[in-house]
């Protein structure tokens, strides 16, 4: 039987009458758990923003027509040839269309697929940009407005204007922000098309659109989806990209190849186009825990030092409650239970001072060209982590406590009453 | 009369720096409410002895019986609860725990027992203290009296839970003679009024003169 509340009051006592080594071992707990709370706040912050520039992006399935040419020659097909040794030479790609084919019931297909978040169709088109005497070469993008910033965070990246003023005029552009200034254009003002086959068309700036990415903002600008098919004089039925997103991303590779077979098209998965980002992340991560798992530990050797410490001053004092009828583990206990409150108390304090610099870092300034909208640094406050913290502080300090504490309990009252 | 503390052939070595034998074949007892004193030149076992008597040292042969139960063999958890509950030790040097109250000194050993209520025990500190003209420092830091005092407390502490013998290892070896004069009057009289066994290891033969029975030792026997 023991009695917790006589052993935690002389833990308490010892705590409090040695106020200086307490606060000392306290403040290592501290310093650890604010750490590590500040840094993997931080960090995932960082990879949460980093994927999400890469994940934001780029859809999980990609569904498109190649222009490749075709694998089997039309030579193979002749039985009179079957054995012989064919060489042909020049081959070319064959003639096919840009959009894909029964690309409307493949949609709705996908729509009630239950693994499909959504699925949104895309019309790519080469235009010259016409201002004055000068013509641009870019890409112009029909989208389906609403589903992208459902879908992609689209809005983020557009810097001025908003997306429904363009999904609401069908006469509308956005803008990439590289042809904006080059053509020294701003919202509200009129921007002519040009197609390849030499359709001019008028179109009114709804906003400008900032990818981060120069080579992208000096060519592309969307329009809405109808829009680009007007432009081209096509059919409401021509889709040239079907961008998916799943609400796994892990099953993005095997369904990329489902749907080549069952749609005899070509799809690009995400893991393909974005191989190395993931790499990343787990090395940030790498990195933030071994930073915090060894300021834990210099904590920890901070707190047994200490312990060890007043055991050596507290001789005596264990020596005689042994004499009184404390156990050797009621000694224990007590000793314990000390590195158990710096744990706690530090612990706690770690938590609020890693929440506190994360309100720091959240609200500090950071401005890039890469990410229009971020105007302050990405923090994850997710309590997850807070629950990692406080757990780490206990395990470690309960390890740094045990080595003393069960050396207290061993020591022989009657070798320290003597003095021998 | 009734045995309150026996012994039944104690041997003990001790075998560091090298084999020597510091307790031979030791038999004796203590009768209830009998102050009895052991006596003998440094060296011949007289502390020793009453370690093993106090349940704290283990490593020996012979039995002990407490009360006429066996106490030898028993496990260190068990030792220590009859410890608490049935021994009361005083030292040559106070040991009080320095950073707490005088009463909280003495409460200690009863919180530990946990068979009364919190103001149970004060009330009981308090009254030891009063016994021992004391109670005026119950609320000081132990660190902050006299040495006489200290002792005093002591002996306070060693009586919280009305142990069945107390046990003193020179306990006023340490102390000027008015203030061991006060504490063999204080054993006197704890054997008078409240018909405790006391057993006191000391060198100042006066204070063996005056209690029951002087037990003397040599080279680890007993002699008378």
């Amino acid at each position: 039987m023991i009695n917790w509340k006589v052993i935690l009051s002389i833990a308490k006592t010892h705590l409090l009458t040695k106020m200086k080594s307490t606060v000392t071992a306290a403040l290592g707990v501290t310093f650890g758990i604010g750490a590590y709370i500040t840094l993997v706040s931080f960090m995932t912050g960082l990879n949460g923003l980093l994927d999400g520039l890469v994940l934001n992006r780029t859809p999980h399935i990609h569904l498109y027509n190649e222009i490749e040419p075709s694998k089997k020659q039309p030579i193979a097909l002749f039985d009179d040839f079957e054995n012989a040794f064919n060489v042909v030479h020049s081959i070319r790609p064959k003639q096919s269309q840009k959009k894909i084919h029964n690309a409307l019931p493949i949609l709705n297909y996908l729509k009630n697929d239950e693994a499909v978040k959504g699925a949104v169709p895309q019309v790519q088109a080469q235009i010259f940009y016409i201002s004055g005497s000068i013509e641009l070469g870019g890409n112009l993008i029909g989208i389906d407005v609403m589903e992208e910033v459902r879908l992609s965070n689209f809005q983020d990246y557009i810097v001025e204007g908003t997306p429904e003023a363009l999904k609401n005029n069908d006469n509308g552009i956005l803008l990439g922000a590289g042809l904006a200034k080059k053509m020294s254009l701003e919202p509200g003002d009129r921007v002519q098309i040009s197609t390849i086959a030499g359709d001019i068309f008028p179109l009114t700036i709804m906003g400008i659109y900032q990818s981060g990415l120069a080579e992208v903002d000096n060519i592309q600008s969307y329009v809405n989806l109808k829009t680009t098919q007007r432009i081209l004089g096509e059919a409401e039925n021509y889709i040239t990209d079907i961008n998916i997103k799943l609400w796994n991303m892990d099953k993005a590779v095997p369904m990329a190849r489902e749907m080549e077979q069952q749609f005899d098209i070509k799809a690009t998965d995400i893991k393909e186009a974005n191989a190395q980002f993931e790499t990343g992340s787990s090395i940030r991560n790498m990195i933030t825990y071994a930073v915090s798992i060894t300021l834990l530990i210099v904590a920890g050797f901070g707190i047994y030092n200490i312990l060890n410490m007043l055991i050596y001053e507290k001789m005596k004092d264990i020596a005689i409650l042994k004499a009184t009828g404390f156990s050797g583990r009621d000694v224990q206990f007590i000793f314990l239970s000390q590195a158990m409150l710096i744990g706690i108390v530090g612990g706690i304090l770690g938590l609020l001072i890693g929440f506190g610099l994360s309100v720091l870092i959240d609200n500090a300034p950071f401005e890039t060209e890469a990410l229009p909208t971020i105007k302050t640094f990405p923090v994850n406050y997710n309590a997850l982590y807070y629950v990692i913290g406080i757990i780490f502080a206990l395990i470690s300090t309960f390890i740094a406590g045990y080595l003393p504490a069960n050396k207290a309990k061993k020591i022989d009252p009657v070798r320290i009453i003597r003095g021998t | 009369m009734k045995l309150v503390l026996e012994t039944k052939n104690i041997n003990k070595h001790f075998y560091k720096p090298k084999d020597f034998h510091v307790l031979k074949d030791v038999t004796f007892g203590v009768e209830e409410g009998e102050f009895a004193s052991i006596m003998g030149k440094s060296g011949s076992g007289k502390s020793t002895l009453l370690y093993i008597l106090s349940t704290m040292d283990t490593d020996y042969t012979g039995e002990l019986y407490l009360n006429n139960t066996l106490i030898t063999g028993k496990h260190h958890q068990e030792l220590s609860v009859i410890r608490n509950k049935n021994i009361g030790f005083v030292f040559q040097f106070h040991y009080l725990l320095s950073e707490f109250s005088v009463i909280e000194n003495v409460m200690l050993p009863a919180k530990k027992l946990a068979e009364k209520s919190h103001s149970e025990i004060k009330h009981d500190a308090h009254e030891k203290l009063k016994m021992l003209h004391i109670e005026h420092l119950a609320e000081q830091r132990a660190s902050r009296i006299s040495g006489g005092e200290k002792q005093r407390v002591a002996i306070a502490r060693a009586l919280i839970n009305n142990p069945t013998i107390l046990m003193g290892d020179e306990p006023t070896g340490n102390l000027d003679s008015h203030n061991s004069e006060n504490v063999f009057d204080i054993f006197k009289r704890l054997k008078e009024e409240v018909g405790l066994s006391l057993l006191v290891v000391t060198h100042d033969e006066d204070f063996a003169k005056r209690t029951d029975r002087i037990i003397e030792m040599e080279d680890g026997h007993i002699l008378s």
